[in-house]
């Protein structure tokens, strides 16, 4: 098995993999968040490294060149982005709401807080 | 030549009339324009189905780039049959919207509700007539966006937890989704649906091609909330405005569903999806213990919304036990139920609204004597309540006898008694509402009695689809069943 | 003409139902629209009766709502029968509850009128269902439309009955009923009722004593053990009700359809001998025995009238499975004659119930020279239901016996001389010590019930005591069913 070659996907694997760890274990709603931000982060460089054409130049048409990049994927992935910024903004807005009806952006104190009632 | 641009229109209007209700920002303005809005799209998912009636399958290309490059719109009986779900749900939930959301939500922000409607609309019905698996990742957001901030609208500060809870999970579920449509597309080089299925036939037996249909049906079983995903599901419904949560109910987890079995049947194929890979015994084992563990919670839920919310995940697993059977018989029945189960839920959820308008609360404690001072409102209840146990000439009946049916053909015994048992456990947490609201002791005096009539009419609207679709099926079931051949890969 | 009849004949009390809800305010007139409905509904029923003796069977199609499976009606001599009974005992019930309802001060008259008015729209739907389909909508709709009467006094233990009620008739109808029903459709690809049945050839042995199983025991309201609790505990409502629907309509719709599926479903060739059904048969004997030894102990008047009921039911259930000529008219003649002698006793139940408000056996001593009519009557039912002359009950037993010897089942006609000495031994000694009892009080009234009670007592104890002399229309009737 070629690791080497293949050490994008890795980086991938490893970037959401440290994501997810993040959204599951964390208490705190922010780092929740920061969690799902490099969760998606290793979505896109998947999406980006693809595009990539063994020997392609930049897609941009030139005289001489025949092979290039995939822009495609790269297009896409800009989508993505602003998919994950606006769900980014939107889940701080809610945080902020939170901390506003309860006081606290712990997970426990939240449930505690709740249960309570 | 409008009739051309109905697939366009399905999309861009509520879109367009979404920033509108922003700007018109006067809660009444905004109300009209969403419930017109909805109503045109209704019109428009009516019309295109005609034209399927009349002269099959529809392909549209935006802005003239032909299929595998540009975005293409593709819609059969399957997809349009969804559309019209959603389309006439919107319309008839906006109606009651109007009281139900000036009693929830503040003035100031009922422009912004109506915006995150139409959006959630948007992305519903984008996401059911794509032909494009990308296009159909940034719908999905669309509508999961809007929902998030209509679920935080709710007036207890629990709303905000639970809309918070399911943004984290249905991103990460988002995630799985672009993922498994990032894997399809290095494996196949296109975005298209149908081009997609038919290059997959060559590369099917791959690890990136079951990797991708694993990330797919992750994600997507998150959307659904598919037993054991489904924990966002049960708060987001109960603390949502009580229109939302009619409208989601009856629309949204219905819209993944389509996505699902999309999938399934028209990118992977039978074979591969529920050949190759063993995802029938895993519906069928998830679909059980669905029906069997959310119909037991339900009965133990003291919050109605919450109770029927965990109802509605025991109804998803009845959809994918219907889709585990593999055969066509059990297709039609899941897109029956798909059908049915939009009528039924609504309706509850709206005689709920009704009762959360008049008393403030939906809690079991609080419903005692309801029945003799609320009679329209839990007349609705009953008939709902009806349906969803599946007694004979309620749409639930209906949806039974065809998922009963399908099982027995298969023979599989087990399924059977498990459908059964969930309708006996539906006759339970229905029944312990009924009884509470007819010879429970009422509280106190309370003033008034009925809920208005703009919030009763479309609640009966719903009550008498309930009825009328377990009289005639030539519509529902017939349909289903096109639907169901054409996922199947046979012409209708 | 006759199929429009068919249509009216549904139709008739759920208008009725809405005129009560409209006359509400107004008893006298109510009621009068009870009694003018209930009378309406029997020229209608009665107007078929030539017809069917002519060997004819209008039907009609209501609505198709999944392609095969019809929403349609259809008379035949049994269902014909059924809907005589039911709708010519619902206009004596109504005089009687007239009387009842007043005397005995209870609220809430204008739903209980209404609802009896559809829940007997719902009978006439089971005795005229063309098809099983058709059959199960009603049977279910005739179980919820009961579930207000009976929970009609709104107290905890009329809750705790109703959920007893709902939970056993629903459960056994959803997870046996509905099950056996689809499977039926899956074996034959119809659901219709026909003469000589529509399995035979179709399924296993195993199959079909399965299929058999679900249906006997998925029709709970044949109330046969271990599915008979709801039947004592509907006895929280209201006395009509339990006099009409919980000894007529909803457990004669149970036993109706066992009939009716053993006949016209899986033929009597296919019942006859086969393994299921001698299981049954033994179930149904235990039922008939058990069911009687639970009723000498029970002190509560209605109680003991309720297991006695169940005990009654498993006759009929006996003669289904019995499966022969002989056994299957015995069958349909103690559901007509096992009617008028059940529904006295409750009459009289409830009306030693308004005039004295006692509900126990043992309060009931000396109250004969008190209520000596009422006491009468009960005598004369108590003969009808043990099966003794001059009373109609004998003519049931009899062709039962037929039956019994005819299939070769000797035993059973021991089983059914031992229940007609239980009979003896939990009815009789209640107008016996009502006569000849000492009443704790020393100066006794005569005080009976009121008088509408007293009328729909004299007509039902008078019918006990026709059908002996006369039992040749009900016979006729019954004996069409086997050819």
């Amino acid at each position: 098995m070629n690791v080497a070659g293949l050490y994008n996907y890795w980086i991938v694997i490893l970037l959401m993999m440290t994501g997810f760890y993040v959204v599951i274990s964390s208490g705190n709603l922010v780092k929740k968040i920061i969690g799902l931000n490099l969760f998606q982060a290793s979505v896109f460089i998947l999406y980006i490294s693809m595009g990539k054409v063994m020997n392609g130049a930049v897609p941009i048409l030139r005289e001489g060149v025949t092979t290039y990049s995939n822009p495609l994927p790269h297009v896409l992935i800009l989508t993505a982005i602003v998919v994950g910024v606006a769900t980014t903004a939107l889940g701080l807005a809610l945080v902020v709401r939170i901390r506003e009806a309860y006081g606290s952006v712990e997970e426990d104190d939240i449930h505690r807080q709740d249960e309570s009632l | 030549m409008i009739s051309a641009q109905l697939p366009a229109l399905q999309v861009v209007v509520p879109l367009l009339a979404a920033p509108l209700c922003l700007v018109l920002h006067r809660p009444f303005a905004a109300w009209l324009l969403t419930f017109v809005v909805s109503g045109i799209s209704l019109l428009v998912s009516v019309a295109l189905l005609g034209q399927i009636l009349e002269q099959g399958v529809i392909d549209y290309t935006f802005g003239g780039w032909a299929a595998p490059f540009g975005i293409a719109y593709h819609i059969d009986f399957a997809n349009a049959y969804v559309l019209l779900i959603v389309t006439a749900i919107s319309t008839v939930v906006s109606i009651f919207a109007k009281r139900s959301v000036a009693s929830e939500i503040e003035a100031h922000s009922q422009g912004l509700f109506y915006t995150a409607w139409l959006l959630c609309l948007t992305g519903l019905l984008g996401i059911t007539i794509t032909g494009d698996a990308f296009n159909l990742f940034v719908f999905l957001e669309i509508s999961s966006l809007s929902s998030y901030v209509l679920i935080a609208m709710g007036n207890d500060r629990k709303a905000l937890t639970a809309a918070y809870q399911y943004l984290i999970m249905g991103t990460i579920g988002a995630t799985f989704i672009l993922i498994g449509i990032g894997l399809l597309y290095m494996l196949t080089g296109t975005l298209n649906m149908l081009d997609m299925a038919q290059r997959l036939v060559a590369v099917a037996d791959s690890r990136t091609a079951r990797t991708g249909f694993a990330f797919l049906t992750v994600g997507l079983g998150l959307k659904i909330a598919l037993f054991p995903l489904h924990l966002w599901l049960p708060n987001a419904y109960a603390y949502a405005p009580s229109a939302v949560s009619a409208f989601l109910a009856a629309t949204a987890t219905k819209v993944a569903v389509y996505v699902l079995l999309r999938f399934m049947f028209s990118v992977f194929g039978i074979d591969f999806a529920l050949g190759a890979m063993p995802l029938s015994t895993m519906l069928v084992v998830l679909g059980s213990v669905a029906v069997l563990s959310a119909s037991t919670v339900a009965i133990f839920q003291h919050n109605l919304k919450r109770m029927l919310a965990y109802s509605s995940i025991a109804q998803i697993g009845y959809l994918v036990l219907g889709v585990s059977l593999a055969t066509p018989a059990g297709l039609t029945a899941t897109l029956l139920h798909l059908f049915n189960h939009a009528l039924m839920k609504g309706a509850l959820f709206l005689a709920l609204g009704c009762i959360a308008w008049r008393l403030g609360s939906v809690r079991l404690g609080d419903l005692g004597g309801l029945g003799y001072r609320m009679p329209w409102t839990m007349g609705v209840f009953v008939i709902g309540g009806l349906s969803l146990i599946g007694l004979p000439l309620t749409a639930g009946f209906i949806s039974k006898w065809y998922l009963v049916l399908a099982a027995v053909e298969r023979g599989w015994w087990p399924v059977v008694l498990i459908i059964i048992a969930g309708s006996l456990l539906a006759v339970i947490y229905v029944w312990r509402v009924i009884e509470t609201a007819y010879l429970g002791k009422t509280k106190e005096a309370v003033s008034g009695t009925e809920a208005p009539l703009s919030m009763l009419v479309p609640a009966w609207l719903l009550a008498i689809a309930n009825l009328y679709f377990g009289m005639h099926t030539e519509l529902s079931a017939g349909i289903a069943s096109q639907a169901a051949m054409v996922l199947f890969g046979g012409q209708p | 003409m006759s199929d429009s009849i068919l249509f009216l004949i549904l139709l008739t009390p759920l208008i009725g139902a809405g005129l009560i809800v409209v006359t509400g305010n107004r008893p006298n007139l109510r009621e009068t629209v009870s009694v003018v409905t209930g009378l309406l509904l029997l020229v209608e029923v009665a107007s078929l009766v030539p017809d069917v003796l002519a060997g004819e069977t209008p039907g009609l199609l209501l609505a198709i709502p999944v392609p095969g499976v019809p929403l349609a009606l259809q008379v035949e001599p049994l269902g014909l029968l059924f809907a005589l009974i039911a709708s010519s005992l619902w206009i004596v019930t109504t005089i009687y509850a007239i009387g009842y309802m007043r005397g005995h001060h209870e609220i809430h008259q204008t739903r209980f009128y209404a609802f009896f008015a559809i829940a007997i729209s719902a009978t006439m739907g089971i005795a005229l269902a063309q098809n099983l389909f058709t059959l199960f909508l009603f049977y279910e709709l005739l179980t919820i439309s009961t579930y207000p009467l009976v929970t009609h006094a709104g107290t905890p233990e009329a809750r705790r009955g109703g959920r007893v009620y709902l939970g056993i008739l629903m459960g056994t109808s959803i997870g046996f009923l509905l099950l056996a029903v689809i499977w039926t459709w899956q074996l034959t690809g119809t659901t219709g009722f026909k003469a000589g049945g529509i399995l035979a050839g179709q399924a296993s042995p195993l199959v079909i004593g399965i299929l058999y199983g679900l249906f006997a025991f998925g029709i709970g309201k044949a109330a046969l053990m271990p599915f008979h609790r709801w039947l004592p505990a509907a006895m929280v409502a209201p006395t009509p009700v339990s006099a009409l629907l919980h000894a007529v309509a909803v457990v004669k719709a149970g036993v109706f359809a066992i009939l009716k599926v053993t006949v016209y479903i899986f033929g009597i060739d296919l019942v006859g001998g086969s393994t299921a059904s001698t299981a049954l048969l033994w179930v149904a004997a235990l039922t008939i025995i058990g069911a009687s030894l639970v009723a000498l102990y029970q002190d509560n008047l209605k109680r003991r009238l309720a297991y006695s009921t169940i005990s009654q039911l498993s006759y009929v259930v006996l003669g289904a499975v019995l499966a022969n000529a002989a056994s299957i008219s015995g069958a349909a003649v103690h559901i007509a004659t096992h009617a008028v002698g059940k529904i006295t006793l409750f009459f009289c139940a409830g009306a030693i119930l308004v005039a004295t408000h006692k509900t126990r056996v043992s309060e009931l001593d000396g109250l004969g020279r008190q209520m000596p009519l009422t006491m009468g009557a009960f005598l004369i039912a108590s003969l009808s239901i043990a099966g003794l002359p001059p009373t109609g009950g004998l003519w049931g037993k009899w062709y039962l016996a037929l039956g019994a010897l005819d299939a070769g089942y000797g035993i059973l006609v021991g089983v059914l001389m031992l229940s007609t000495l239980l009979n003896i031994a939990y009815l009789l000694p209640i107008p016996l010590r009502a006569f000849f009892g000492q009443s704790p009080k020393t100066a006794v009234q005569f005080s009976e019930a009121p008088l509408p009670c007293l009328v729909a007592i004299g007509i039902t104890t008078a019918a006990c005591v026709t059908l002996f002399f006369f039992p040749g229309p009900v016979y006729q009737l019954a004996g069409m069913l086997i050819p």
